[in-house]
């Protein structure tokens, strides 16, 4: 291929990406207004809240227990070298409020509920149930996406809560009572370290990637059909898993982002 | 609506319409009328355009050029008010019934009216049950799309497009992959309705011949991207037409697939092992 093609080729993949970026801020944006003109919203919302809060906390509960225990046995046999273990409860609270909680927590609802929520839309729009929508002058975003985006703003943010708590006693389990830490020590490193910037800074966290993994699921779901790789099952296999990886990129890219800001 | 009054008659005209899928143009040079208040088949063989003139319609898609005027109003030249407005008159029956799946056929059915006009839940669902009934369907009320048959689904679809009465009834192949008595049955619904709403236009995308001759008092027919035929039942049979006279004798013309070549030796071997094993 000759160097002018290779750059015709990597230009119109540019622009296609710029377009995609301009769709997603759009979507993402009239996802949001919409919470605010749809009438039926709240029911629709606790619905989803059950959806992606409720039937995802078993995973959160067992993802948080092992992380801050695993947190526990390496911030142990680290700070031990150095004569520190009573910093352990410092360690395991401020990495997982600050970073881990937030972030496994996206990455894992991303998983769960991101992943389900491009699969439904995505059959719905390829079986004409969102055409069927909206020749009923019913408004497919404010119908769909919105409640999704208000639910998932509100169940992020507490279940990143419940993880940091989880992760917390797991870090417990394993420093205090298999490797002999001072209980007392343990909590009281924990209230002296955290602060409430901290804990700020993960809701507000978390709140971004509810914004980002939503948006970037409902979308992929939303526009199956407009997919040039594939039509069909295919396309709404395709577009879920696109959906999780976009995610799971933007979540870490937020993050870096997001904690860049907040230090 | 200025365009549009209550009285107005809903006939559905084409002028010098080309639709199609970004730059690929499926139909072009598509000008005709479906009469107000008439059951119109628009017929062709698979995948001639059939039901992408049914989407531009229904507004789903934009037409290439040309334009469409249902009652009087061009569909695309209207503010998006209009436009809303105007398609709040039309129910469309999807080719799958396109139900959703997390709701009961009552629900499904009842949509429209839960959606807009603020009613209580229990005269909404009396409204359900009355349009289900219409559609011998009231049995399954309470079942969800999954649990019904195809037919079954077409039925509920067709009770969630006429809920609203609306003053146009679009079918995307109302009775394709039905067994022949569903299959008639399904048209015996839709003459019943239109009998009782007569100023109901009907617009049903089909190549179901059966079904042809039972429902249609109109005719479009499709072929290779142009308007073939457009004009009523009588006509289409009278016509000499070659095509039409293939299409409506059900003869497969001289386009045949062509099986003198054989199989290459190796596959054909390979083959014969295989089915040794």
């Amino acid at each position: 291929m000759s160097p002018a093609k290779l750059l015709a080729r990597l230009g119109l993949c540019f622009t296609a990406f710029i377009q995609r970026l301009g769709a997603l801020a759009i979507f993402m944006c009239s996802a949001v207004l919409h919470i605010f003109d749809s009438t039926r919203i709240v029911g629709r919302t606790i619905r989803q809240i059950y959806v992606i809060g409720v039937q995802s906390l078993f995973v959160i509960l067992l993802i948080g227990i092992f992380c801050g225990m695993v947190l526990g046995l390496q911030g142990y046999y680290t700070l031990v070298k150095f004569g520190s273990v009573g910093l352990l409860g410092s360690a395991v609270s401020l990495t997982l409020i600050r970073e881990l909680g937030p972030v496994l927590t996206a990455i894992m609802l991303t998983g769960r509920a991101g992943s389900s929520m491009t699969a439904e839309i995505g059959v719905m729009r390829i079986t004409d149930q969102i055409d069927a929508l909206d020749v009923m002058d019913i408004n497919s975003m404010a119908y769909l996406v919105s409640p999704r985006v208000l639910a998932s703003l509100i169940s992020f943010p507490l279940l990143t809560a419940i993880f940091d708590v989880i992760g917390i006693i797991g870090g417990y389990l394993t420093g205090v009572l298999m490797l002999g830490i001072n209980e007392g020590a343990y909590f009281y490193r924990i209230e002296a370290s955290v602060t409430m910037t901290d804990v700020q800074g993960g809701f507000l966290k978390a709140l971004v990637f509810a914004l980002l993994v939503t948006s970037v699921c409902c979308f992929e779901g939303y526009f199956t059909h407009k997919r040039r790789d594939s039509v069909g099952p295919e396309a709404v296999g395709n577009a879920t898993t696109q959906a999780v990886v976009i995610s799971c990129v933007l979540i870490l890219a937020a993050d870096y982002v997001l904690t860049s800001v907040l230090l | 609506m200025e365009t549009c009054s209550e009285d107005a008659a809903w006939d559905i005209a084409f002028s010098s319409l080309r639709v199609g899928y970004g730059e690929h143009v499926v139909l072009d040079e598509i000008t005709a009328r479906l009469p107000s208040g008439k059951i119109s088949v628009i017929l062709g063989g698979s995948g001639c355009g059939k039901s992408t003139l049914l989407r531009h319609i229904i507004g789903l898609s934009r037409p290439m050029r040309g334009t469409i005027q249902i009652a009087g109003a061009d569909l695309f030249g209207l503010s998006s008010r209009d436009f809303r407005r105007l398609r709040r008159q039309m129910g469309v029956l999807f080719q799958d019934g396109a139900l959703l799946g997390a709701m009961t056929v009552a629900e499904n059915v009842a949509l429209p009216l839960s959606e807009h006009l603020g009613l209580s839940r229990e005269l909404v669902r009396r409204e359900a049950l009355r349009v289900l009934k219409m559609v011998e369907l009231e049995a399954f009320a309470d079942f969800y799309p999954h649990q019904l048959s195809g037919g079954m689904r077409k039925r509920a679809g067709l009770a969630r497009a006429i809920i609203t009465n609306p003053r146009i009834l679009l079918c995307d192949e109302p009775t394709s992959g039905l067994d022949p008595v569903t299959a008639a049955r399904m048209d015996a619904l839709l003459l019943s309705l239109h009998a009782q709403f007569p100023a109901m236009t009907i617009v049903s995308v089909s190549h179901d011949l059966m079904s042809l001759e039972r429902i249609a008092d109109y005719v479009l027919v499709l072929k290779d991207g142009l308007l073939h035929f457009a004009g009523d039942l009588a006509s289409l049979k009278a016509s000499d037409d070659p095509y039409l006279a293939m299409f409506l004798s059900r003869e497969a013309g001289t386009r045949l697939g062509d099986f003198s070549e054989s199989m290459d030796a190796r596959v054909a071997t390979a083959l014969a092992d295989w089915f040794r094993a």
